[in-house]
């Protein structure tokens, strides 16, 4: 890893003011992604912000139908408390599939969504449940949000501080993780309110996307069936050693026919 | 040159870090706690695995300089003054949980973390929680084996 000035911020100002000092500032959350991409020498910045010690980025906050999860909060910290899993379940349900145990102990909510990896869970999570994603000067629409293939909204030095999700009458998430990197292969969000139904997929093409064929089936009849028999075109998905686009495409049916049937599932 | 403070194994340490020091490389070339391994480097096998905090971490993906402060415990924390082995030490060597060893300290890093959180896991529970964490040897069963052994003696450690 090349040499760089660390420095640790003590707010969000502070955080953001510091950016626009550097050259090449990055801010550093979990880490988990930026430093393997320091490591091959993929980025080299020439500062390092670290968001650790700023208390108002961690934490969950539950107000009516909306829970508020601040950007340093850790994938390990969203998998288990007991408020998100109470209103949102399919939300912990993602995060405890991210990775592995240790990954999601250092792993960051605002920092999986400012990398916006094809294949992370967390996109999924805000397109499929239409959350707002908080920054330190505006609130973005998770529809605006993910522009491409590791591209976001944010301008350089924008830190995302909290994302916030409105809470739908039911939501489920359903990954087939690649064997060995626990990334989704695909992963299928859907989540329904009031006949507003979102489908979200991961892991399938260059950048999270909505299914609106789906999402219309699904508006008229909430269930398994009413998938029945829309495929989406392969003509944009990713083809890898790991699964064709043809795959890919064959698994968005079959996973949201499944994340549907878990979404109706009783809670226990 | 900027210092780094921390507690490893119950005891202060502190020694100066350039900032792109992995706490991995901080821990075995500079503290010399080379008990720690490198297997990767790119966070996929696990040796490297310490707790930090009270959580088990990456130690090859994280920065010295953002454990400032922590208190972390790596394998030579485990065992007692006098040698006696921490009960999922004691139940890897009786099960045979490892063959060439070099994934064994992040193994048992995890295994103890693993059952901080869940101390009486089941056999799915125990596979979940070592998905960070690779070996090439054994075929993984012994090693479920010996943290289902040591969920049942832990609790006296």
């Amino acid at each position: 890893m090349d040499a760089f000035t660390f420095k640790r911020a003590a707010s969000v100002d502070e955080a953001v003011a510091t950016a626009k000092v550097g050259a090449d500032a990055k801010f550093l959350a979990g880490g988990q992604t930026l430093l393997p991409v320091m490591k091959q020498r993929l980025a080299a910045p020439s500062d390092l912000i670290s968001l650790s010690r700023i208390a108002d980025l961690t934490g969950v906050t539950i107000d009516g139908g909306t829970i508020s999860i601040g950007a340093m909060t850790r994938h390990a910290d969203v998998a288990a408390h007991a408020g998100i899993k109470a209103a949102l379940p399919a939300l912990c349900v993602l995060a405890g599939g991210i990775a592995d145990p240790h990954v999601r102990n250092r792993g960051t909510i605002g920092g999986s969504l400012a990398n916006n990896d094809p294949a992370a869970d967390y996109p999924a999570a805000v397109l499929g449940l239409g959350a707002t994603v908080v920054t330190d000067r505006r609130r973005i629409a998770a529809d605006a949000f993910f522009q491409g293939m590791f591209t976001t909204a944010l301008a350089p030095g924008e830190l995302i501080t909290r994302i916030e999700f409105p809470v739908p009458d039911t939501a489920g998430y359903i990954k087939f993780p690649h064997p060995a990197s626990r990334y989704a292969l695909v992963g299928v969000m859907v989540s329904g309110s009031q006949g507003a139904v979102r489908v979200a997929v991961t892991g399938a093409g260059a950048c999270v996307f909505r299914v609106p064929t789906m999402e219309q089936a699904l508006a008229r009849s909430f269930s398994a069936d009413a998938l029945t028999g829309i495929a989406i075109s392969h003509d944009d998905l990713t083809s890898d050693r790991a699964g064709s686009a043809a795959y890919r495409a064959h698994l968005v049916t079959v996973l949201a026919k499944r994340a549907v049937t878990r979404a109706l599932e009783p809670r226990s | 040159m900027t210092t780094l403070s921390v507690t490893v194994n119950n005891t202060a340490r502190s020694a100066p870090c350039p900032p792109n020091t992995l706490l991995s490389t901080f821990l075995r070339e500079t503290l010399r706690l080379t008990g720690t391994h490198v297997g990767c480097d790119t966070s996929q096998c696990g040796a490297c695995t310490v707790i930090v905090d009270g959580r088990s971490i990456k130690s090859c993906t994280m920065l010295a300089l953002e454990a400032e402060g922590a208190m972390i415990t790596t394998i030579e924390g485990l065992a007692k003054a006098d040698g006696t082995l921490h009960p999922v030490q004691e139940a890897f060597r009786a099960h045979h949980a490892l063959q060439c060893g070099f994934c064994t300290p992040g193994m048992v890093m995890a295994s103890v973390a693993l059952l901080e959180k869940i101390p009486a896991p089941t056999d799915a529970q125990v596979r979940h929680g070592l998905e960070g964490n690779l070996c090439r040897c054994t075929g993984y069963q012994n090693i479920v084996d010996a943290v289902l052994a040591a969920s049942k003696t832990v609790k006296g450690a």
